[in-house]
């Protein structure tokens, strides 16, 4: 890289004004890619950190998918999942959407009822009939704490601990138990209890699908079940498809770059060669351009986006980790270094010939 | 360290013909000598000038530059060879903008796979020997058009090449200047033992070169006159 290396410090302008689009983009792209982790955790947290591989629905009717809304089981479904071979635990999980009121102060809550000493509820032995665990969000909102006494659905509930922090359709969540969770969601009408789905750890022996046939449910991995949240695929999809328009368009807008530039300089090159520079040297110059350009404007694109929402705190939904900062700085970068390629791809069809002529 | 065409012929696509551009052409220039190559407009001096810098192959006949035969050779084995073997003066100065003039020529190791750092002692020696040690540091937009043309002449002898190439190096150039540049050629043809064909429409040139070749349609013509005594 001798001559990239001058001619990016001799056309600063162009570059640091092109550095300045990928500087731009790559915020946009930090920033969005935060905010789908971010509300995604607020939609499914409570979920993927709920200690089961495998979730097991009530067969929804033909065409439709698996949702927890529609979901119901009952007290046999579960007693003969925890008799599957290979099963190691089966344990009922009622999920309602509901109103909690503490003093004066309202929130949208999310009920997971549990039987009393599940592992499915952060502090086991405080789920307990007439009590309540709050989420840590839950806590927040409410401004309760535990020994507060708090009103689920009109039932009242004393607060046995505050826990680690679970959300669930972008609302906190709270752990009742299974014979609570009866009451607010209002079944409890004909033959025993009912539960939303069974969570399942299982071992790779069991026969899921064997299962399933027999007792007339639908089991999908933990992972698979995110979307049985009613917003989370729609919602997911579209902040995605987001993302990858701006990849894209970077990748784009790179190549453009990348293409006027080689096209302007092509008199160069075609100098370069006559005098005996391979085409992989112009190749190496020209891509080793490209990389540095990419990684200077993705690295300052990406710290913004880090100091952007360290700033935003908790006003906005937003997860700042390694996966949701680097993933799509490399992203940006890899695409980037793509489109570069397509453009510098010409370096090779110019002519070393129309260095002689006398005019450039 | 010599140049020879033998039999050379080169044609290019002339609608449904061909164009003969050289025409059965045999060239011999010794080492440490200059040939200057004249003939009208269209007469095929750039053509004969590709051919000698392995830029195009010709049609037929053989092109040795330094003991090495070109012929069908592969293409990078020809950009190396151009890189190590030959030297290019452009009609234009053609030099980089984003380059100083010391690191125009130290390019010329880099090409070749040196660093440029321990390139700097040649390039401030051929500096010094087109007279710009002073302004080394400067870009092509910063120097005057002779100076740039005696930048173009030091870095085609960067890597001390075997075979010299020269396209009217004086045409953008004043009477005077000019002859300062053609008595720079010839020096330095005479120090580094470069075989140089100089491409030429001033007749002045003629004196001071050692062979004088006519080119008219594509044919040479035997030596019309000779500037050696
Ligand atoms: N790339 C090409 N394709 C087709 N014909 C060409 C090409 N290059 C040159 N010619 C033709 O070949 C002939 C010789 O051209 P050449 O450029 O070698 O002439 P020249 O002696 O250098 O002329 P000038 O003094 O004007 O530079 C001309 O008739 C020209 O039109
Ligand atoms: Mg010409």
């Amino acid at each position: 890289m001798f001559v990239a290396w001058r001619d990016l410090r001799f056309a600063k302008g162009r570059f640091v004004l092109m550095g300045a689009v990928v500087v731009l983009i790559t915020v946009l792209v930090g920033l969005v890619s935060g905010l789908t982790a971010g509300l995604a955790r607020a939609n499914t947290s409570a979920i993927t950190d709920l200690p089961a591989d495998h979730l097991a629905f009530a067969r929804p009717v033909d065409g439709e998918d698996v949702s927890f809304t529609v979901s119901s089981v009952d007290a046999d479904t579960w007693a003969a999942w925890e008799r599957v071979p290979g099963v190691t635990t089966a344990e009922p999980l009622g999920i309602v959407t509901t109103r909690a009121q503490a003093d004066g102060r309202t929130a949208s809550v999310s009920a997971f009822g549990v039987q009393p000493g599940s592992g499915l509820a952060p502090s086991p032995a405080q789920v307990r009939d007439g009590a309540v665990v709050l989420s840590t969000a839950a806590a927040d909102e409410l401004d309760a704490r535990t020994g507060d006494t708090v009103t689920v659905a009109g039932r009242d509930l004393r607060v046995t601990d505050v826990a680690r922090d679970a959300s669930y359709s972008h609302t906190p969540v709270v752990w009742t138990s299974l014979d609570d969770f009866q009451q607010l969601s209002r079944g409890d009408g004909d033959g025993g209890p009912r539960a939303t789905v069974v969570a399942l750890t299982t071992t790779p022996a069991a026969d899921l699908v064997a299962a399933d046939t027999e007792l007339g449910t639908t089991t999908v991995s933990r992972d698979d079940a995110l979307s049985a949240i009613g917003s989370f695929t729609s919602e997911n999809g579209s902040l995605q498809l987001m993302r990858g328009f701006l990849f894209a368009i970077s990748a784009l807008v790179i190549g453009a770059f990348f293409t006027v530039w080689t096209i302007q300089r092509s008199g160069d090159i075609a100098v370069l060669k006559a005098l005996g520079a391979s085409t992989g040297y112009l190749l190496r110059d020209a891509l080793g351009q490209a990389v540095v350009l990419l990684g200077l404007g993705t690295v300052a694109g990406t710290a913004v986006a880090v100091a952007a929402g360290a700033a935003l705190g908790s006003a906005v939904p937003f997860v700042l980790d390694f996966a949701t900062v680097a993933g799509p700085a490399l992203i940006m970068i890899a695409l980037g270094v793509a489109g570069a390629a397509l453009s510098i791809r010409r370096i090779t069809s110019v002519d070393p010939l129309t260095a002689l002529g006398s005019a450039r | 360290m010599s140049l020879h065409l033998t039999d050379v012929t080169l044609t290019y696509p002339d609608g449904g013909a061909r164009l003969i551009a050289l025409d059965d052409v045999t060239l011999h220039v010794p080492a440490g000598t200059i040939t200057a190559l004249v003939g009208p407009s269209g007469s095929g001096k750039s053509s004969l000038l590709a051919v000698a810098a392995t830029l195009i192959s010709p049609d037929s006949g053989q092109v040795v530059i330094a003991g090495t035969d070109t012929t069908g050779m592969s293409r990078n084995r020809l950009t190396e060879l151009r890189r190590t073997r030959i030297g290019m003066v452009f009609q234009q100065p053609n030099l980089l903008p984003s380059l100083t003039a010391i690191e125009q020529l130290q390019v010329m190791a880099h090409l070749d796979g040196r660093a440029p750092r321990g390139a700097r002692g040649r390039a401030l020696e051929l500096l010094e020997a087109v007279g710009l040690t002073g302004q080394a540091d400067r870009r092509p937009h910063e120097l005057s058009g002779g100076q740039r043309q005696r930048i173009n002449i030091a870095r085609a002898l960067m890597n001390e090449p075997a075979v010299l190439l020269v396209d009217e190096p004086t045409s953008a150039l004043d009477q005077e200047r000019g002859a300062a540049i053609l008595d720079l050629i010839t020096t330095l043809t005479h120090r580094q033992g470069a075989a140089t064909v100089l491409v030429t429409h001033d007749r002045s040139h003629l004196t001071a070169v050692d062979q004088v070749v006519e080119i008219h349609d594509g044919r040479l013509r035997t030596p019309v006159a000779s500037g050696a005594p």
